[in-house]
Order: C-alpha cells, then structure tokens, then sequence
C-alpha cells in the first residue's frame, strides 16, 4: 500500500442544502466523475435519497468554484473548494 | 473601502461620519438600511439568523462595488451585513455612497443593494410561530438587478 496522495476537492454546502445533507464540507476524490461542475454534481445525485432530490435538474443551485459564481462547464481541479448554495436571500 | 460582515450592530451615524471625514469633495451621501420585518409571507416573525459563506461574501460584495465605481461617478462606500441571529426592528445592512452630487450616490446605492441582495453569499432562516424556515429568493429581486443591465447603457 502506497502513500500517495489522492487528488481530491473540498465540496461546502451551505444554508438549506447544508441541513439536508446533514454535512458542511466534504472531500471528494478529484477524478474523472467531478472534473467539471456538472459531472460533480451528476456523481451527487447518483448517490439517490436527498442528494437526488435537492440536486435534481430543474432545481436552483447555485455552485461557485473557488469563490467565483461557475457554470455547469466549469472545470475542476485538485485542491479547488467547491460551494453547493441555493439562490442567496441577504440584504 | 471598507466591506465588513459582523455579527454585532452598527452606528449608521457613525459610519457615515467615516465615510465622508475629511472629504470636501463630497457633495452627496446616499444610505440605505436593511432592516428585520415582524411578517414575512403572511407569517409572524420571531427571529432571523443569517449565514454567509466566509470568503466569498467579502470578494462578491467588493466587486460589487467596484463594478458600481465604473458606473458612477463615487468616491467612497461601505457595506455593512450583520450575520447570526437578529430580532424584528434590528438592522441588517447598511450601504452608503459618497460623491459629488446626489445622481450617482443614488444610483450607486440602490445598485449596490440590488446585486448585494442577488449575488452575495447570505442567507435568511425565520423562525415563525408553526416552526422555522428557509426564506426563497424572490423573483422580483432578479427583476430589479436585471433592471441594470437594461439601464446601463443609458446611464453609462
């Protein structure tokens, strides 16, 4: 068994999304399957439950990598963090 | 410049007094102030406890006021966004905006509280009477940062 080491991102949910995963952070192996915004969030939704019910296409999440606002083409790479939101209520 | 996200209350008298100090410049200064509503969606409001993403907040709220500087003619603003727990009557946000006539302050206030409102990373949880809830986004509020867009070359 080797010590190398894994490639991965950090995923952040906040707010609502958050409280239904039940988790704040994560990490994940940064491998072909979250390469870019929308295949991370594919490989979430194949995990079923609430992660296929608050991530499902069609519903408003809003994804920021490394702080800037990303699209579904953005890419992702190793050691970027990666924040699942839904649509932001301050002011 | 400054973009603070604290938990504790601010003086708006206080902070506008900073904003424009020493300034002769200033001919103009515009505030808004956010503050916590006793009903929202027909539902009596007890509390209201913001989040925000650390980080983030601050980048997406500076850009905000930099975009509003290419806009406008301003020499200053201050954005102040209390997080954590707040009552009804508390305040939530203070943006200022000091320039040489009341045109750009204006504009550059209400903008920056337009973006702020669709774009920075905060979010709103009340508690009401049947429990609580995460508030939704409004469409309306996507209404009025769009409206920007539409004016902006008008305004240039």
């Amino acid at each position: 068994m080797h010590d190398t080491a894994t490639a991965s991102i950090t995923v952040v949910y906040l707010a609502r999304l958050r409280e239904a995963f039940g988790v704040a952070s994560e990490r994940v192996p940064a491998t072909g399957s979250a390469s870019t915004v929308g295949a991370l969030r594919a490989t979430l939704v194949a995990r079923g439950g609430v992660w296929a019910t608050e991530l499902a296409p069609g519903r408003a999440v809003r994804i920021a990598v490394n702080h800037s606002v990303a699209g579904p083409d953005t890419a992702i790479r190793d050691g970027d963090e990666v924040a699942l939101f839904p649509p932001v209520t301050g002011g | 410049m400054p973009v603070r996200v604290q938990t504790e209350d601010f003086d708006v008298s206080r902070e506008l007094a900073a904003l424009r100090h020493g300034d002769a410049r200033v001919g103009a200064v515009a505030a808004f102030i956010g503050t916590v509503r006793d009903l929202n969606d027909a539902s009596a409001v007890t509390t209201m406890t913001l989040e925000h993403y650390p980080g983030m907040t601050e980048t997406s709220l500076a850009a905000i006021v930099d975009e509003a500087r290419t806009r406008w003619s301003i020499f200053d603003a201050i954005v102040i966004h209390r997080i954590g727990e707040l009552k009804p009557l508390d305040q939530i946000v203070l943006v200022g905006v000091t320039s040489a006539h009341r045109g750009d302050a204006f504009a550059a206030c209400e903008f920056i509280m337009d973006f702020l409102k669709t774009r920075a990373p905060f979010w709103k949880k009340e508690a009401t009477p049947s429990g609580s809830r995460w508030v939704e986004a409004r469409g309306t509020d996507d209404d009025a940062a769009a409206r920007w867009d539409r004016e902006s070359g008008a305004r240039g």
